[in-house]
């Protein structure tokens, strides 16, 4: 019973690091209806851009500012230059754009930096640890222990601010905000600032963990199952979507693993995934439409 | 240009998707501290002419082509609809479009950000939309997608006030609400004009209610002004029957 609560418990914490990448999407997604499938080169180029500074002799806090400033100058670039322009276009095309961009991030990324994988050390010890007969991976736990403040300041950030209030406020009626006098234009830079930060977080802890490498902007598509089961507007979704997604593959993986093969952890989420788009399209804690009688 | 005019539109035109003209050759002029109605039947184009006005017939690829609209004496034929909030110019879209998953209070703060007041000014706002509309005090925590029509209309009255306007447009403020819900709105409309001087261009169906309250009005059909006249007047001629809006 203890082996079936550490694997359910290892496989929690390791699903909060999907829910880091799955935050960035739904921020996007929240304020400007923008699938951003450029949020995974998002998080590649902060950890590259962390990790190069670093390796070039930059103390560990002066790095993550540089790079926070990069990420600001990227979410400036992508707003000012290629969305703005794209305005009022049918989703299709904006997803098309940022998977464009996606591209071109990883490019930049790649000549800035060059193609090499580096080890990036946050200085955490990785030595499992027992808990009550259990062991638990500290960096697991640390990582959680960061979601977990990340999605208090969200919060307070959109419930408490004006900002906050204003980019809800957007989400639900943009040709309202408009009539109110919100500027979209600068809330959309807001917002994609703040992803910038996610993905920057987001990418020390998996860069941490896989290394810094290119396949790193593949954890996108580790977050899709976790959008579609979380909802896409929902930051705490995403939370709840990375829990289920992460303890259910580890528990797949380890107690059926032995019956069908190993590497479900591999195609499992997307069933899971699949499962929920037909029975709740909108994910767990998407928003419905308020429909009054 | 009639002198002090608070608002004034000269001859505008204007169409949408570069190809479906909706209204052309409309001129009109608000004089301050008054109550103005635009009324016409569905598509005669009321929305239009007030979406010109607020800067918002861009957002949805409409332009305007032709004529020139002037507030307060400056020109804001293309001043966008932020700036005008500024300035004092704020449109009540038709169909309320509250902010649903806002609280009732959240949705009238959205309001107040333009000038980005203090906190205490803030409230002191809030005090005064719920003065002038009560019920909205009781349920300022509730979620506004869950008022009742009335209500939502009175939300989205209210968060356009919260900029302390001078000149607010109002789009069918009586669509789908009870005869009494909507004199109870004019009511309301007539104490702002009478006791904080605002003024009103409201664009109406109902126009029997709309003339009650309104000092001139102006009747649209088919994209032109047909008439215009005092409201007392057009209340009792006869081009009231003539474009199917009596009743
Ligand atoms: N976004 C748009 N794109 C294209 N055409 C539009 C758009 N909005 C309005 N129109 C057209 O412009 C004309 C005027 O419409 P408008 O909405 O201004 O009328 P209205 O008087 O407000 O009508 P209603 O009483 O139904 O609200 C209509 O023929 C309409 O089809
Ligand atoms: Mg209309």
């Amino acid at each position: 019973m203890s082996f079936f609560f550490e694997v359910l418990l290892g496989g929690l914490l390791a699903g909060v690091m999907y829910s880091l990448v799955a935050i960035g999407f739904v921020l996007i997604y929240k304020a400007s209806g923008v699938f951003n499938f450029a949020q995974g080169s998002m998080v590649l180029f902060a950890a590259l851009t962390f990790v190069s500074l670093l390796e070039r002799g930059i103390s560990f806090w002066l790095a993550f500012v540089l790079t926070l400033l990069a990420m600001v100058a990227l979410a400036w670039t992508i707003e000012r230059w290629v969305l703005r322009k794209l305005v009022n276009r049918p989703p299709i095309t904006l997803f098309m754009a940022t998977l464009g961009l996606s591209y071109i991030i990883e490019g930049l990324a790649q000549s800035l930096w060059g193609a090499q994988v580096h080890g990036l050390d946050l200085g955490i010890n990785d030595e499992p640890f027992e808990f009550q007969g259990m062991l638990l991976s500290q960096f697991d736990i640390f990582a959680a222990c960061v979601a977990g403040v990340l999605v208090l300041v969200l919060s307070v950030f959109f419930n408490k601010t004006r900002t906050g209030i204003a980019l809800r406020a957007v989400a639900d009626d943009q040709l309202a905000a408009l009539a109110v006098g919100i500027k979209l234009e600068k809330l959309w830079l807001i917002v994609w600032t703040v992803a910038g930060f996610v993905g920057l977080v987001a990418g020390l802890l998996w860069g941490a963990r896989l290394g810094v490498q290119f396949s790193l902007s593949l954890v996108v598509l580790k977050a899709l199952p976790v959008l579609i089961i979380g909802g896409f507007t929902s930051i705490s979704g995403s939370i709840v979507g990375g829990l289920i997604i992460g303890a259910s593959e580890k528990l797949a993986e380890v107690f059926l693993g032995a019956y069908i093969g190993g590497g479900i952890e591999n195609w499992f989420p997307y069933m899971l995934a699949m499962l929920f788009l037909l029975v709740r399209p909108t994910g767990i804690f998407g928003e419905r439409q308020i429909e009054r009688v | 240009m009639p002198v002090g005019a608070l608002l004034h539109i000269q001859n505008i035109e204007v169409i949408y998707e570069k190809v479906i003209l909706a209204v052309q050759d409309i001129s009109l002029s608000v004089a301050p501290q008054s109550i103005v109605a635009l009324l016409g039947a569905n598509g005669a184009g009321k929305s239009t002419t007030l979406k010109a006005i607020s800067g918002l017939a861009s957002a949805q690829r409409g332009e305007i082509v032709d004529g020139r609209i002037e507030y307060q004496g400056n020109d804001i034929t293309t001043t966008p609809p932020a700036t005008l909030v500024e300035r004092g110019l704020v449109q009540v879209l038709e169909g309320r479009h509250c902010f649903a998953h806002l609280s009732v209070e959240e949705n009238l703060l959205t309001g107040g950000f333009v000038h980005n007041p203090s906190r205490h000014k803030l409230n002191q706002l809030l005090e005064s939309i719920y003065h002038y509309f009560p019920r909205l005090k009781l349920l300022r925590k509730n979620l506004a997608g869950y008022a009742s029509g009335g209500e939502q209309q009175m939300v989205a009255i209210g968060r356009a006030l919260m900029s302390e306007p001078t000149l607010v447009l109002l789009d069918e403020p009586s669509m789908g609400l009870a005869p009494q819900i909507v004199e109870e709105i004019f009511t309301i409309i007539k104490n702002l004009r009478d006791e904080q001087g605002m003024s009103f261009l409201v664009a109406e169906q109902n126009a029997g209610a709309a003339l009650r309250y309104a000092d001139y009005a102006y009747i649209l059909e088919n994209g032109r002004i047909s008439s215009e006249g005092d409201a007392e007047h057009i209340n009792q001629s006869e081009v009231l029957l003539a474009s199917y809006l009596a009743g």
